[in-house]
């Protein structure tokens, strides 16, 4: 079939945009392998026992990150603790008392907002409200303004989870005489569970290499500390103020606590994605 | 006797109330409460900022909006630099991320054969999933290096006698500065628009997308003139959500802008952003009014990002009711 030059440059129009959106989606694929890479390439050097079994040293001393990751785990666990029951009672108010209500809406609107807004502005916050008030910098301060980030995450996927429950489910419980509150806590919330689990999972990823709000809210510790009234250690700050620092040892200290944070949260992420697809699977 | 004038004779008022059982009364009012919570920690972080900030705001007035002074001696603080670099960044790094991003999008949902499509997708949404320190360190050590040594001194000389661009691309070849944190950005905001822009190309009708390939259209024919039309509030939300993500993005960019309070004309040239000066500053800032202009600094970040945020869920809501 003769082709017209108008066909043919069409085609060739197709081609080169096509041949483009490969290229985007190589490139994308490319820098994943570029950071993990480094990360790994770098971070492997710096592995021993000494990061899990001592403090963080003075400049040009040998040592590890035991304190950092001490406080990061602590601080995570308080904020999750802390998050997930209002998030989940939360998210229960909209999916199931408040489905159609105004204030839901509105509540559902600006939770998505909280999901994407500064966590930098979330630290200051928290700076006003507790750190200028108890007048020093504390774990808990930092474990609080954790838990705003935990909330956001939490809701969204109770709401989901809980609306992927059929309603055919709930009139079936109201039908034999089950109260509303009978049939959220035993039926809603099972069906639900693995769903709300994961989405627990995904805020314990987001949290646990957050920066930013710990910054001023939890301050730092040079030293082993598990009192939660006083600055604490963890592990992104320590990245933030070795990686900046001119020496060699505190450098690659960073570098394996990065590699550290990066594998806990992919590992998370990625088991939080199999569980829900082993659930869709059934 | 109307209804409620019976109900009134037999102390009933609130007849549905009253008969819900106990349990339902303590749920409704745990759920209840919660969600006003979330209403209460959004209205709080602004409430708090007003206040942290309204002593910067009484000594300044709305000259800390433009004046792009920053000194802690002489205890003035002027926001220009840190708005301009904040805006600038992520400005060139929509221009970097929207076309790769779409790009990444029409790759899945067109041309991807399906049993591809889902790990490449995953691969993608991971870079959404490292943590923002990560790319500062690897930004530091890595990528600004990597410019300073080819592409800066590059652009450098390639533009050296072109009016204009010689100003946006002038030397030396520092590493650090605007362009490396917009490059950053463009990485980090990437897994966004790829993953809502193909939630949204996917809810465009296959019969729809079938009839123009029906008519002898190319497949870029049937991107640019069915898929995108038919998904452009999506696609707009989509770059709003990632503008919001950029604007308040603060670990990454703090690694590699330089944080230096000017406007330079060089996009290769240290600057500073909002979240970037607060990171570096907050904890070393002695003196009221220096917290105070640090604080309100956070609140034009928090109003800024507000509103694209707001806009960007406005226009994807728009984009579901079309949908159904």
């Amino acid at each position: 079939m003769a082709s017209s030059a108008i066909t043919i440059r069409r085609r060739f129009r197709s081609k080169v945009f096509m041949g483009l959106s490969i290229a985007a989606a190589g490139l994308g694929l490319l820098m994943l392998a570029i950071i993990l890479g480094t990360l790994i390439y770098k971070g492997v050097a710096g592995i021993n026992l000494a990061v899990f079994t001592e403090m963080t040293p003075p400049p040009g001393s040998e040592g590890g990150l035991l304190n950092a990751i001490f406080g990061s785990v602590v601080m995570t666990i308080i904020a999750i603790v802390i998050g997930t029951p209002i998030s989940i009672l939360a998210g229960t108010y909209l999916a199931e008392y408040g489905r159609y209500r105004r204030l839901a809406h509105i509540v559902r609107f600006i939770n998505d907002i909280l999901l994407s807004a500064p966590s930098i502005v979330v630290g200051l916050f928290v700076y006003e409200i507790l750190v200028t008030t108890l007048g020093h910098f504390s774990g808990i301060a930092g474990a609080i303004a954790l838990s705003i980030l935990v909330i956001p995450i939490v809701v969204r996927t109770t709401e989901d989870m809980l609306r992927l429950v059929p309603d055919t489910l709930r009139e079936a419980a109201a039908s034999v005489g089950t109260p509303r509150w009978r049939m959220i806590v035993s039926i809603a919330y099972r069906a639900a569970s693995t769903g709300i689990t994961t989405g627990v999972l995904l805020a314990v990823a987001r949290i646990s290499g957050e920066t930013a709000p710990l910054l001023f809210t939890a301050l730092n510790n040079q030293f082993w500390s598990s009192d939660l009234n006083q600055p604490l250690a963890s592990l992104p700050v320590v990245i933030f103020q070795f990686a900046l620092s001119p020496y060699e040892d505190w450098q690659q200290l960073a570098w394996t606590g990065a590699l550290l944070i990066t594998l806990s949260v992919l590992i998370l992420s990625i088991f939080a994605r199999m569980i829900t697809a082993r659930k869709a699977q059934r | 006797m109307s209804l409620s004038e019976t109900l009134a004779a037999t102390g009933q008022t609130r007849p549905r109330v009253s008969a819900r059982p106990i349990g339902d009364r303590v749920l409704h009012a745990l759920t209840f409460g919660s969600a006003i919570l979330v209403l209460v920690v959004l209205g709080g972080v602004f409430v708090s900022l007003v206040e942290g900030s309204l002593p910067a705001l009484q000594a300044f007035g709305l000259k800390f909006l433009v004046d792009e002074t920053w000194n802690p001696a002489t205890e003035v603080f002027g926001a220009a630099a840190p708005i301009y670099g904040t805006l600038l960044t992520s400005a060139i790094a929509l221009i970097i991320a929207v076309p790769v991003g779409l790009g990444i999008s029409i790759f899945l949902t067109e041309l991807c054969p399906a049993w591809a499509a889902r790990p490449i997708a995953i691969a993608i949404e991971l870079l959404a999933g490292i943590p923002s320190i990560i790319y500062g360190i690897w930004g530091l050590f890595v990528l600004a290096p990597f410019l300073q040594r080819t592409f800066q001194p590059f652009v450098i000389g390639v533009f050296h006698h072109v009016p204009l661009l010689n100003k946006l691309f002038a030397g030396p070849p520092y590493g650090i500065g605007v362009f490396t944190a917009a490059i950053i950005l463009a990485i980090m905001i990437l897994p966004f628009i790829s993953s809502v822009t193909r939630d949204v190309f996917e809810t465009v009708p296959h019969v729809l997308k079938e009839a123009t390939y029906g008519l002898g259209c190319t497949t870029w024919e049937v991107i640019r003139r069915v898929v995108i039309p038919h998904t452009r509030a999506g696609v707009i939300g989509a770059i709003m959500l990632a503008l919001g993500r950029a604007l308040g993005e603060t670990m990454a960019v703090t690694f590699v802008i330089g944080n230096a309070h000017k406007i330079a004309a060089s996009i290769l040239a240290p600057g500073t952003t909002i979240s970037a000066t607060i990171a570096n500053e907050f904890t070393e800032a002695t003196g009221d009014l220096y917290t105070s202009s640090l604080i309100a600094l956070g609140l034009i970040l928090f109003v800024v990002t507000f509103i694209v945020l707001a806009a960007a869920r406005f226009m994807l809501h728009r984009m579901e009711q079309q949908g159904k």
